[in-house]
């Protein structure tokens, strides 16, 4: 999906709105649709979306702030093989890091902490917002984004943990008579659940349009 | 992970455990270049060439890599290889077919940010498949997104004359589709096992 690019048209949008637009009108996900795939594949469990949200947004802010402020010394021609390099000097870190925290979350995400490397987020944030705004406007656009990311997996998380487990971070919050969903954590769960929110999203979008 | 014959390496990856469908690999291209099937095709074909030559190139990466004792290096050298590749791809179709070269527009630099390709090379150094099994691994991940390609972009060639409600319309039907294949391609499972 190609990144939208409509912020870089505003005239001077205030620092809260940089925050606020990650959020929801121009959230990640639901909005941009990007970043989709470690969105799919690890959002089988709250937990799981929630520390890859946590490690995508870490690393999305951290090679914001790097490559704002590396703008104006990064020759144009080699630019996208500068940001790749330093999101993915920051993913060695955040993956080592969660390999020291916990082992078995380690185990859970897989190669998927690895692949934030190639998230498109990450990348169309670089190239769209940062590579052309100051540190501190980047920040606030990565931590906006960033957290509209977690937002969204989490989202996608709970409602597949919900149904398909019967649980929300390992609670039971089901009786035992429930039937699960288990398709709901299989791969096609989670083309599923990203479709109904999608569609929740657009539903609310057309509504607002028409009103 | 000797015992495990080329031939079931290449049909675990291509269908049983299909990248696109099963492991939510490369979902961006899988989602928008899948509108017709001639680009489809081309696309899974540059895919596939792409993650060959960097599986070959990251079987020797790893091996150099594991011998200068410098495993934290992994991810930043596939990814440049990857980057590299991919920019040869492009430079060769835009010289043979400029037609071709426009029809996949964007999409073809972003080959680099496919994650199916980073995952060829990451998931072979995790398994130790030995050269040939790469070679079979990365072989069968390309094939299965071809796959995926194509069957997505027959479905959505038909889909242009059904009368799509407003609200579904683009992303949100795309992905039930791609829910509906990934039920399908759940019958493989069970497979040479």
């Amino acid at each position: 999906m190609t990144p939208t690019k409509t912020t870089d048209l505003k005239a001077d949008p205030s620092s809260t709105d940089e925050f606020i637009k990650g959020l929801w009108r121009e959230n990640p996900v639901f909005v941009q649709v990007l970043g989709m795939c470690p969105t799919l594949a690890v959002s089988n469990s709250a937990i799981n979306a929630l520390a890859m949200g946590l490690a995508t947004a870490f690393v999305l802010i951290m090679s914001n702030v790097l490559v704002s402020s590396l703008r104006n010394f990064i020759p144009k021609q080699v630019r996208i093989a500068s940001y790749i390099l330093i999101i993915a000097t920051f993913v060695t870190m955040v993956d080592y890091a969660i390999q020291a925290i916990s082992v078995d979350l380690h185990k859970n995400l897989g190669a998927f902490i690895s692949l934030i490397v190639v998230n498109c987020l990450i990348l169309s944030r670089a190239e769209a917002f940062a590579s052309k705004n100051t540190i501190g406007k980047s920040a606030l656009d990565a931590l906006g984004m960033g957290l509209g990311f977690v937002f969204a997996l989490f989202c996608l998380g709970a409602v597949r943990e919900i149904l398909g487990n019967a649980s929300i971070f390992g609670i039971t919050v089901f009786p035992e008579s429930f039937q699960e969903w288990i398709i709901m954590i299989l791969p096609a769960g989670g083309f599923f659940t990203l479709a109904f929110w999608l569609f929740l999203f657009n539903n609310y979008k057309l509504k607002k349009a028409k009103a | 992970m000797k015992s495990e014959s080329f031939w079931y390496i290449f049909i675990n990856a291509s269908l049983i455990n299909n990248f696109v469908l099963a492991y939510f690999l490369g979902i961006c291209p899988f989602l928008g270049v899948s509108g017709k099937m001639e680009t489809a095709t081309k696309m899974g074909a540059a895919v596939t060439f792409v993650m060959i030559i960097s599986s070959v190139c990251a079987y020797g990466i790893h091996a150099l890599l594991v011998a200068i004792n410098a495993p934290f290096l992994q991810l930043i050298s596939y990814i440049v290889v990857i980057a590299a590749t991919v920019q040869l791809v492009e430079m060769v179709i835009k010289k043979m077919s400029p037609a071709l070269f426009r029809s996949l527009g964007i999409f073809l630099p972003l080959i680099t940010t496919n994650c199916a390709i980073l995952a060829v090379a990451l998931f072979q150094t995790a398994k130790g498949y030995s050269f040939f099994g790469s070679l079979a691994f990365a072989l069968g991940a390309g094939v299965g997104f071809t796959l995926a390609l194509i069957l997505m972009a027959g479905v959505r060639e038909q889909l242009d004359f059904a009368d799509v409600p407003k609200v579904v319309k683009g992303t949100v039907i795309t992905l039930l589709i791609a829910g509906i294949l990934s039920l399908t391609f759940m019958g493989f499972s069970g497979l040479g096992s």
